[in-house]
């Protein structure tokens, strides 16, 4: 196939159009390094401009959770923390949801036209944009879940997790809003990466004589857990990053706490609340802050991709 | 009783009851935050909907009798868009014609496409950060600090990966023989990807850059600190180079204000927002499966 495309390619043509052809395939080129060009600018700019707060803490600023302008002090402690138990302890609550709602919609249990319905509901779901779930999330969600966490504190304030008195605006309800907008991303893998899996494995599991869900947790799952893995690391990726709603409802509060019921700070909240107002070494610390958040996605986003190329499907 | 019958007692039986009814009660939860959430925007945001709403400016915050309008916010949101689309989609498609069609599995096809990837999932706040530290800071672009031109340049970085993997989906999927019987007539690479492969994509292509467009408009973390926010009419081309507001980050700031006014405020433009972006998503999926439909026949 290829050389029969060579072989086109080299046949003469008049000088114009010759030109005209490797321009066009240059400018291609171009175009398409743009790509490597801006994340290698990125990495670049972010990592030159943190470099005096990198200097200055070294890692130190990793494990403090100082940050005073006033005192020109710096520690991302709090927020990295918060960055992490927010998106992992979210995705702890959306993989069961996501990967039953993907078998609910892969099964036969109701009729095909009320499973496309729910996926593209699900898949609706991620259109919208964040900002607008910060919203609801103030102004529905918080006030839906108060009594809750009253309760919460009431009967399980000897847990580290829920020993602080709620109000208003907490860590705990940034997991929630995450769950909402992770469930898309880690429900339409889920589906895709089920509706591979070949259907003779199917019908050998049931000639044999496995039930539904036998099949479904023994032949099914195992066949499509590294497509489910990936889904789930490039949603930890998206938690990790996720700005808007989390910043709106976390509460934005540098004071460490275990509690999932105080206000806290994750990487990104801290960037959007206070990159427009800072100067001096504030801001060579947030480049650090957003440096740090950028590795770590990075890592994520490379590890899954790697985990998709190393175990896609093999049938 | 005979063992081939059904039998409901037996514990494989009743375990597999137990999981459909769990994997159901997963489905339910999944879809009941949208339908909470949507029905609570058409309600909450369509009640706030008015002429004025379309054509005023939005008063600044502390006045509560009157929030105004927020005029200069969806106009922004279209220019910013805009702007986007503009750097992004030739920059996307140019990039993906190359993948597709010139550089088909070579190692450097293979870079860019995990490149790509690479970029699709790099945080939106952090090219903020990067537009703000490249454009905003620095002053370039003639001495602007805060533009919706800034703005602009922030969002195309989010659209720029949508845009190129699906026009390199988009042109794989267009089949070889088109290709050769271009090229087998005489045809030079260029007139054949112009005139015969592009075309033959454009509706998939077309799809997934409106998608991408729609969700670039409800971007909000890039906007933050790089177009700012604006309380005033956009009158000339020289705005441009001005703060800019934003449907995104005018829900934002007002969200969080104490005033009643301007929370209403937010849920009106959330409202706009919600409702252009789902008609765009909905209309394309529609006409994707239909598109489907008559490839098949």
């Amino acid at each position: 196939m290829e050389e029969k495309l060579t072989l086109f390619k080299n046949r003469k043509r008049f000088g114009i159009e010759k030109n005209i052809d490797i321009i066009f395939k240059n400018t291609a080129l171009v175009l398409s390094s743009f790509v490597a060009i801006i994340l290698l600018g990125i990495i670049l700019v972010v990592f030159f401009q943190s470099f005096e707060s990198f200097s200055r803490y070294g890692l130190k600023f990793l494990v403090t959770s100082e940050w005073n302008p006033v005192k020109d002090e710096y520690g991302a402690f709090t927020a990295i923390y918060g960055t992490l138990v927010t998106s992992f302890l979210s995705l702890l609550i959306t993989i069961p949801l996501g990967v039953g709602t993907a078998i609910f919609i892969t099964e036969d249990f109701v009729p095909k036209v009320f499973r496309e319905i729910i996926g593209s509901f699900v898949e609706l779901l991620a259109a919208i944009p964040s900002v607008v779930l910060g919203l609801w999330a103030i102004f529905v969600m918080e006030p839906f879940f108060r009594t809750f966490f009253v309760f919460l504190h009431n009967f399980f304030g000897w847990i580290p997790l829920f020993s602080t008195e709620p109000t208003g605006r907490n860590s705990l309800l940034a997991i929630l809003i995450l769950v909402v907008m992770l469930l898309p991303i880690v429900t339409s893998i889920a589906r895709d990466t089920l509706n591979q899996v070949p259907k003779k494995l199917r019908n050998a599991a049931y000639g044999i004589g496995a039930s539904r869900w036998k099949t479904i947790f023994s032949v099914i799952l195992p066949a499509a857990l590294s497509g489910i893995m990936a889904g789930v690391l490039l949603a930890l990726g998206r938690a990790m990053g996720e700005t808007m709603a989390v910043t709106m409802i976390i509460g934005n509060s540098n004071a460490f706490s275990w509690s999932l019921l105080s206000p806290g700070y994750t990487i990104s909240s801290m960037l959007a609340n206070q990159f427009g107002e800072a100067d001096g070494s504030q801001v060579s610390s947030l480049f650090y802050a957003a440096f740090v958040l950028m590795i770590l996605s990075l890592v994520v986003n490379i590890f899954a991709q790697w985990l998709v190329k190393k175990f896609s499907l093999k049938y | 009783m005979n063992p081939l019958y059904y039998q409901k007692r037996l514990s494989r039986n009743i375990g597999d009851k137990f999981f459909t009814s769990l994997s159901v009660i997963c489905a339910l939860i999944a879809i009941l935050p949208l339908i909470f959430l949507v029905t609570y925007i058409l309600i909450k945001g369509g009640s706030q909907i008015t002429p004025e709403l379309f054509t005023l400016e939005p008063n600044p915050p502390g006045d509560d009798l009157d929030a105004g309008g927020i005029n200069p916010a969806l106009i922004g949101t279209l220019i910013i868009t805009t702007i986007a689309s503009i750097i992004a989609i030739p920059v996307g498609v140019g990039g993906g014609i190359y993948l597709a069609e010139y550089s088909k599995s070579g190692a450097f096809s293979r870079f860019i496409r995990f490149g790509v990837n690479v970029l699709a999932g790099v945080p939106s706040i952090i090219a903020g950060v990067f537009i703000y530290a490249l454009i905003v800071s620095t002053k370039i672009l003639f001495g602007s600090m805060y533009s919706g031109l800034a703005g602009g340049m922030a969002l195309s970085i989010l659209m720029l990966p949508t845009v190129i993997k699906t026009t390199d989906e988009g042109l794989k999927l267009v089949p070889n023989e088109l290709r050769y019987a271009s090229l087998g007539v005489g045809a030079s690479m260029y007139t054949t990807i112009l005139k015969v492969t592009l075309p033959s994509a454009f509706r998939s292509i077309a799809t997934g850059v409106v998608l991408g467009i729609a969700r670039a408009a409800g971007e909000t973390a890039p906007l933050i600190f790089t177009a700012l926010f604006s309380y005033y009419y956009i009158v000339g081309i020289e705005d441009l180079f001005y703060e800019m507001g934003s449907l995104a980050v005018l829900i934002y700031n007002f969200a969080l204000e104490p005033y009643d006014a301007q929370n209403k405020l937010a849920w009106a433009a959330s409202f706009i927002l919600v409702l252009s972006i789902l008609s765009v998503n909905i209309f394309s999926r529609i006409l994707a499966a239909f598109t489907e439909k008559t490839k098949r026949v």
